[in-house]
C-alpha cells in the first residue's frame, strides 16, 4: 500500500507479488499502446473532446500525441520504480495517473458497470480472475488517492 | 463650451460576434471506471477548487450524471479538457 512518509515522500509498501503483477500489466497496457492503439479497450483513455466531427479531428490532431506520449511516459516511470520503497510526490502522481489508465483499459475490457461489484464476485464467472485484478487495482488506487490529498 | 445631445455612437452587434463571444463549457460526464475520490483529487488539483467544492462537482457528476467543471474561452476550455483527459476523465466541451 501506499503511505505519506517523512518530507512529503509516498512510502511504497507492496509485496514482491503485487510488484510483479504491476509490472506486467503496465507492460502489456505499453505494448497495446505501441502494437494496438486502436483497440477497443483503449477506447476510455481516449474519449471524444467535441461532438462534431471536424473539431473533433482537429482536437485529435493537435493533443492526440501528446496524450499518448503522456500514457507512454507515465508507464515507463512505473515500470522503471516499481521495485522501490519510496516515490517523490512527483513519481507517486504520474503512479496515480498509470493505475487510472491500467483501469480504465482493464474495466473497459471486462465492462465493469456502477453494480459490477454490488455483490460478491461469482467464482464461476470466467471473468473472476481479471475482475479481482481490477479490484486490487482500485483498492491501491484509493490508498495512493489518500496519501496524495491534501488536508 | 457647450453640451452636444448624446449621440449614437455604438454600432449594433453583429450576431457573429455575440456568437463569438458566447463562453465555451466543459463537461465531465459520469462513468463507472473512476474512483470518486480521484474525480474529486483531479477537480481539486486542476483547477484549484476546494475539497467542498471538488466533492460537490463529483456528486453532481455521480448523481445527475454530469457537471460542468469549468467555462471560458474555446482555447482554455480546449486546455482544461486535455488536462481531463490525460487524467483519464470522460470530458467534453461545447458552446454554452
Amino acid at each position: 500500500m501506499f503511505e505519506r512518509g517523512d518530507g512529503g515522500a509516498i512510502e511504497l509498501r507492496l509485496s514482491r507479488d503485487e510488484r510483479s503483477l504491476l509490472a506486467g500489466l503496465v507492460e502489456e497496457l505499453r505494448a497495446l499502446l505501441d502494437g494496438a492503439p486502436g483497440d477497443p479497450s483503449l477506447r476510455r483513455l481516449f474519449p471524444p473532446a467535441y461532438d462534431e466531427e471536424d473539431d473533433e479531428r482537429a482536437y485529435r490532431d493537435l493533443m492526440g500525441g501528446e496524450l499518448l506520449d503522456g500514457r507512454r511516459t507515465a508507464l515507463r516511470l512505473v515500470a522503471e520504480t516499481v521495485d522501490r520503497d519510496r516515490l517523490s510526490v512527483e513519481e507517486a502522481e504520474t503512479w496515480l495517473r498509470a493505475l487510472n489508465d491500467l483501469r480504465l483499459a482493464l474495466g473497459t475490457r471486462l465492462d465493469v458497470q456502477e453494480d459490477t461489484f454490488a455483490q460478491e464476485l461469482d467464482q464461476n464467472d470466467p471473468r473472476a480472475p481479471a475482475l479481482a485484478v481490477y479490484g486490487y487495482l482500485s483498492w491501491l488506487q484509493e490508498q495512493l488517492v489518500a496519501a496524495l490529498s491534501p488536508g | 463650451m457647450s453640451t452636444a445631445a448624446p449621440v449614437e455612437v455604438e454600432a449594433p452587434r453583429e450576431v457573429e460576434d455575440f456568437e463569438h463571444d458566447r463562453p465555451w463549457i466543459v463537461i465531465v460526464w459520469n462513468d463507472p471506471i473512476n474512483l470518486m475520490t480521484y474525480v474529486t483529487l483531479v477537480f481539486q488539483k486542476l483547477f484549484g477548487y476546494s475539497k467542498a467544492k471538488a466533492t460537490q462537482l463529483m456528486l453532481q457528476v455521480h448523481n445527475d450524471g454530469k457537471a460542468v467543471v469549468s467555462s471560458g474561452t474555446r482555447e482554455k476550455a480546449e486546455y482544461d479538457v486535455a488536462r481531463l483527459h490525460a487524467h483519464g476523465l470522460w470530458a467534453t466541451m461545447r458552446q454554452d
